[in-house]
């Protein structure tokens, strides 16, 4: 990374990892070997056969030259002598033959390979797809969803590639390679070894432009990504852009990036510029030699017109493959990039493990214990020293504190996005560990801010957490929470496309389908963490009503920083630094008159004078 | 405002043809040189490809039949360098056009993001940015090979074949005709397959897209799908779109692997004809052994040139398609445009006379209906109003994010359309309640209104919003936030774009909902240095909270697009139900009357 981008840019943890990829070069780790083969172990089979194909097609391709040899050199001199055409009409048949096996087999090496392709495509699709929802939330923290997202878009298209482009190629190119090889020395074996004395000069040239070539496009990539997250981010942005009067210092850093592009592409175009006609300078410096000592040979007598002509045509098959490889390097060079980051993420093992030997739980009372728990996100540093709390079943426990006191930490235990490090959660008794995620799921359910909507309709949503819910249950909860009358209002009421105009909806809005999701998926315990702090008051106050309906017959745990939403609770918990400072009902808390509730209450009240 | 600044609908495709990539012919003009030599280079290579074969007729019949030994070693010798030229020109040509190229497609880009970024909110609140992203990078790359590739080649080849041909019919003309004929189904195909191509290419791409967003769900959202335990379902999804796509995909090779089996076959099978025509031609005597081998050489070097003119010219079909989607993005015209008047000392007094407003995209849906607002120097107001009553829409009309749709917003007398845009815009600073952050380090981030802040004044705007936090980052203010960095929390962003405003010195802040995701004690802190900047500039609050309403001195209430109350926070309390429904939560009608209060 040059030292422009860092003024800008600033640093990340991602760079040190780029800086890991730029060391570890174009090759395979062991994890992305395995991957590879692992994926491709169903096929084996199909392999064989590519296989197969691919020799039959290139033994086709190859005979042609050598037929055109027989039919110059034996097919005309029988005409010559009396007009029997016979011979020759054999040979054009057997290009003929030859003509249509390759393309036969041509195609049916490419429908294969297609399949073979999209088969691996679509396991890994499926398989990242699922490691990643099985991973722990503590995994996703850390990790971006731009990182995951690219993990399967780009990476696993550049796998297809390989698979696509680079095998034909490389196949091809081999074969070709050994195949003329061979051919040209049983063809005429002087000829032949002078036209392999080209070999050294491809394998130095090519060596050398699969090491330089291997760097230059690593930095196209890199550079484009660069390009690409200024330009989205700037048109995204356009609101501040526009408001701060961005639009000069953002010119000036996209041109820097356009231009760091502009010259990371010229390297690799001038790579390609070099090594292409070096493979032609090769090609024709052969050619003309063979044609001297060729000629030379014909003249004396000692090889045939026909062995001449086929040396030539020969020899232009010989080099073009040779010039596809400038092109597969690349998609081999991504391909093994993708293939260590899709490895590492496979590789990762989830936060909390599925139990292999769950207990059943149908339906939750929903008494949640937790049983002298503690937990540190960094070794040594305990969020949660030592917890120990009881919330009986049907209780709405409100938890308040300042930022850092731990709430959300309890929220995160309760529904096992995180494990303990030391005691236990316990749910009617059951340790969390032991249930089955379905089970948990089930009869945990927790809210937070992010009231995120799924593009599709306003009733999918709803159902989201209960698919098989019929509309009318989905109406019965939007109106249970009073979220009907807006619905109602849309364009296309409960099928309005949430993602489409006429759907965009206010935060407000939002929050009261993520409560009618809640509401809908019928949970023992129902977890909200600030789950009310975007709304305004008039609809916190609607959230507000409706939340007894919600809470009607469930445990709750209501995390807030805004007391109004403390007013539900049938107990208070007042946390500081992961522990308990004060616990009992909102009045008695309040009736002592001092401590930390009360001096909250007090500052609240004032808040609204 | 009418529908026509609206500009081009994302959706459609434009008309398409020659004259839109003639329009871009200004970006080549430059490379005049370049491309005379890529051209001339090119000609000469074709005349070199046809040599060589040429030569080697004159090596089989010239010195091997006739035994003349010194003129082998003159032909070879013009062999080797013919075929060192060729090379060597192939070099010079790709050196040239690298270079041309990539500077056409860089200023092109350069051009492009310039004009977006001067486009107005109206056009971007319709455009998604990965809309946009597709012109600046699939469509430029496609222009650019068109002119780097594409237009060359299209005359290149068709000399060559033209030559070729020529010189086939001149050496055996019966041969000549049939290898032209070769020439029409594979052109013809070509053309075509690239057509049907096109098509399934898109509908993959359309599907990938679809893969792609769901793949972003299931990464955003992850925490509501644990939450409701449904990754087996999203999965499901994700994989039956997958299938979807394998299917399809499969389409598409299918397709390819026939289109390339035919264009190998119908050579060979030229090959054939040739052969056994060409050697019935020898044995007869009516051409030489040597222009058997060379009229082959000659044929099979004609298979490239005319394949991939069926492709070039669905290229420049590509290529004029792709100029049409740019130009159109050229063709819009901002309707955002400033005027010429600056205020030399601005005072910052703010008046709203008589304003309507609608969004573009909804010109039937009035959003403000004759808002009449004045704001003195160094006042403060605090806008209150329910959701959707219009209350970002009319600071928005402020900088001049969108325009008013009647009446007219004066800045110290001077409307706001008369300003220098720019320095409109450094009069007015918004924090946004949504703050955007740029993946760039966070004094980027911080100093995005005024790039040239000192230290000092950068750690003033932090002590103002309580940002201390940015300290605390791995490399402090150096580290990268935002999507490709660290990530930070919903009040974390807030305080960093209201230091963002802060730090912009405007004479008119803009607080936008700006506390909303701060806890209490620290929306104390914010409060009480917001308040000694807005004694000395004129500040507009959007306000939820009773707390926030109280750093200004007046309030305005907005209710359905219109001002109805203007006045001070605890007479609007005691005298507009309305204002006391939307500013205090336990009110009476609420359900669940405080316990609380009970127990006090």
């Amino acid at each position: 990374m040059s030292t422009t981008d860092i003024g800008w840019r600033g640093v990340a943890a991602v760079d040190v990892e780029e800086a890991e990829e730029r060391e570890r070069g174009a090759r395979f780790t062991g994890g992305s070997r395995e991957l590879l083969a692992e994926l491709l172990r169903p096929y084996r089979s199909a392999l064989m056969v590519l296989v197969g194909i691919v020799v039959v097609e290139n033994g086709a391709r190859l005979a042609i030259p050598s037929l055109v040899k027989v039919g110059i050199d034996s097919g005309i001199p029988p005409i010559r002598e009396s007009g029997n055409v016979g011979p020759l009409g054999l040979v054009a048949g057997a290009v003929l033959l030859c003509s249509v096996v390759q393309a036969v087999a041509r195609n049916r090496f490419l429908v294969q390979q297609g399949e073979v392709g999209q088969g691996v495509l679509y396991e890994v699709r499926r398989r990242v797809f699922r490691h990643f929802q099985a991973l722990s939330p503590a995994f996703h923290d850390d990790y971006t969803s731009g990182r995951v997202i690219s993990r399967q878009t780009s990476d696993v298209e550049a796998i297809y590639e390989m698979l696509e482009t680079g095998f034909d190629g490389l196949v091809k190119a081999a074969l070709t390679l050994v195949g003329t090889g061979v051919i040209l020395l049983f063809l005429d074996w002087k000829l032949g070894l002078v036209a392999l004395c080209s070999g050294p000069f491809l394998f130095l040239l090519t060596n050398w432009f699969r090491r330089s070539s291997a760097d230059a496009y690593r930095g196209t990539r890199e550079k484009v990504a660069l390009v690409i997250v200024h330009f989205v981010e700037s048109m995204g942005g356009i609101r501040a852009v526009q408001a701060f009067r961005r639009e000069p210092r953002n010119q000036e850093i996209f041109d820097d990036v356009n231009d760091q592009y502009r010259l990371a592409n010229l390297r690799a175009f001038r790579l390609v510029g070099l090594f292409m006609p070096g493979i032609k300078l090769i090609g024709n410096v052969t050619i003309a030699t063979v044609l001297v000592y060729g000629g030379y040979l014909a003249y004396s007598g000692e090889v045939t017109v026909g062995v001449l002509a086929a040396f030539l045509l020969y020899l232009r098959q010989f080099f073009e493959p040779m010039q596809e490889i400038s092109q597969f390097y690349n998609t081999f060079q991504s391909a093994t990039a993708a293939l260590d980051k899709l490895a590492g993420v496979l590789r990762e093992e989830p936060g909390v493990p599925e139990p292999e030997h769950p207990v059943a739980l149908d339906r939750a009372r929903g008494e949640l214990r937790f049983d002298h728990v503690h937990f540190a996100y960094v070794d040594g540093r305990p969020v949660v020293p030592d917890l120990d709390l009881t919330v009986p079943a049907g209780q709405t426990l409100a938890v308040v504190g300042t930022t850092g006191a731990g709430k959300t930490t309890l929220a995160k235990l309760a529904t096992r996005f995180y494990d303990p490090v030391d005691g236990e959660v316990r749910l009617d008794g059951l340790d969390l560990r032991t249930l089955a995620a379905d089970d948990l799921r089930r009869n945990v359910v927790m809210v937070t801010q992010e009231n995120y909507l799924f593009s599709g309709s306003i009733a999918d949503n709803i159902r989201f957490g209960r698919p098989e819910a019929a509309i009318n249950d989905v109406v019965a909860a939007a109106t249970a929470l009073g979220a009907h009358d807006f619905i109602a209002a849309l364009p296309e009421g409960y099928d309005t496309d949430v993602a489409q105009r006429g759907g965009r909806l206010s935060a407000g809005q939002r929050q009261l389908v993520a409560f009618a999701r809640a509401f809908l998926a019928d949970p023992a315990v129902l977890i909200l963490d600030e789950a009310t702090s975007s709304l305004d008051i008039p609809s916190e106050r609607l959230v507000q009503e409706a939340l007894h309906t919600v809470l009607a017959g469930r445990t709750a745990v209501i995390i807030a920083h805004r007391l109004s939403t403390v007013e539900t609770a049938d107990r208070v918990l007042v946390m500081e630094h992961g522990r308990v400072v004060e616990d009992g009902s909102p009045a008695e808390l309040i009736s002592r008159g001092e401590g930390r509730f009360a001096d909250l209450h007090q500052a609240w009240l004032d808040s609204l004078a | 405002m009418t529908t026509g600044s609206l500009g081009p609908d994302p959706d459609s495709q434009p008309p398409a043809g020659v004259h839109s990539l003639w329009r871009l012919r200004g970006y080549l003009r430059p490379h005049k040189v370049a491309l005379t030599i890529m051209l001339t280079t090119s000609l000469v290579g074709v005349g070199l490809t046809l040599a060589i074969p040429l030569v080697t007729a004159a090596i089989i019949d010239g010195p091997v039949a006739d035994r003349d030994l010194s003129g082998l070693w003159a032909l070879g010798a013009l062999a080797m360098v013919l075929g060192v030229l060729e090379a060597v020109l192939i070099w010079w040509r790709r050196w040239v056009q690298s270079n041309a190229v990539l500077s056409v497609e860089t200023a092109m880009r350069h051009d492009l993001y310039d004009h977006l970024q001067s486009l107005p909110m109206g056009f971007h609140s319709r455009w998604q940015s990965g809309q946009l992203l597709s012109r600046a990078t699939v469509d430029l790359s496609q222009i650019r090979r068109f002119f780097g590739f594409g237009m060359l080649f299209l005359l290149v080849n068709i000399v060559q074949v033209v030559t070729v041909t020529a010189v086939l019919l001149h050496m055996y003309w019966p041969l000549g005709v049939l290898v032209a004929a070769t020439a029409v189904p594979i052109v013809w195909l070509s053309m075509r397959f690239e057509k049907s191509y096109v098509v399934v290419s898109r509908q993959v791409q359309d599907e990938q897209g679809d893969l792609a967003t769901r793949a972003e769900e299931g990464a955003v959202a992850i925490r509501v799908i644990k939450s409701f335990g449904r990754g087996e379902h999203v999965s499901r999804q994700y994989e039956a779109a997958a299938l979807q796509l394998r299917e399809t995909s499969l389409r598409k090779v299918r397709l390819s692997a026939k289109f390339w089996t035919f264009l190998e076959l119908i050579p060979n099978l030229a090959v054939t004809l040739v052969l056994l025509l060409g050697a019935l031609g020898v044995g007869k005597g009516w051409l030489t052994p040597g222009e058997l081998v060379a009229f082959i050489t000659l044929m099979l070097s004609l298979v490239w040139p005319v394949s991939s003119l069926g492709v070039i010219l669905a290229m420049a079909q590509e290529a004029m398609t792709a100029a049409a989607r740019i130009n159109e993005i050229y063709d819009t015209e901002s309707d955002v445009v400033g005027g010429t008047a600056t205020i030399a000392e601005p005072r910052g007094r703010l008046v709203l006379e008589g304003v309507d407003f609608a969004f573009p995209d909804a010109p039937d849906e009035p959003v403000l209906r004759g808002v009449d607002l004045v704001v003195e120097p160094g006042e403060t107001v605090a806008l209150v109003g329910a959701t959707g009553s219009g209350k970002t829409a009319l600071t928005s009309l402020v900088p001049r994010l969108f325009d008013v749709t009647a009446g007219r917003v004066t800045i110290d007398g001077v409307d706001v359309r008369d300003l220098d845009l720019t320095h409109l815009r450094s009069l007015v600073a918004t924090a946004f309640e949504d703050p955007t952050l740029f993946s760039m380090s966070a004094r980027e981030n911080l100093t995005l209104g005024r790039h040239d802040a000192t230290d000092a004044e950068v750690e003033q705007a932090i002590e103002v919003a309580q940002a201390h936090f940015v300290h605390e980052l791995p490399w402090g203010l150096d580290t990268r936030i935002g999507e490709q960095g660290m990530a930070l929390s919903g009040g974390q962003r807030q305080r960093l774009a209201l230091a963002r405003a802060v730090l912009a010195r405007p004479a008119i802040l803009v607080l936008d909902d700006t506390l909303s995701a701060l806890d209490v004690h620290t929306e104390k802190r914010v409060e009480e240095a917001l308040g000694r900047v807005l004694t000395h500039t004129t500040g507009i609050v959007v306000a939820h909270r009773a707390s926030t309403v109280l750093l200004a001195d007046k309030v305005a209430l907005l209710q359905d697009g219109t001002i109805t109350h203007v006045g001070d926070h605890r007479e609007l309390l005691a005298t507009v139900p309305a204002y006391r429904e939307l500013l205090t939560s336990d009110d009476s009608e609420g359900a669940g009357r405080s316990r609380l209060e009970v127990g006090v």
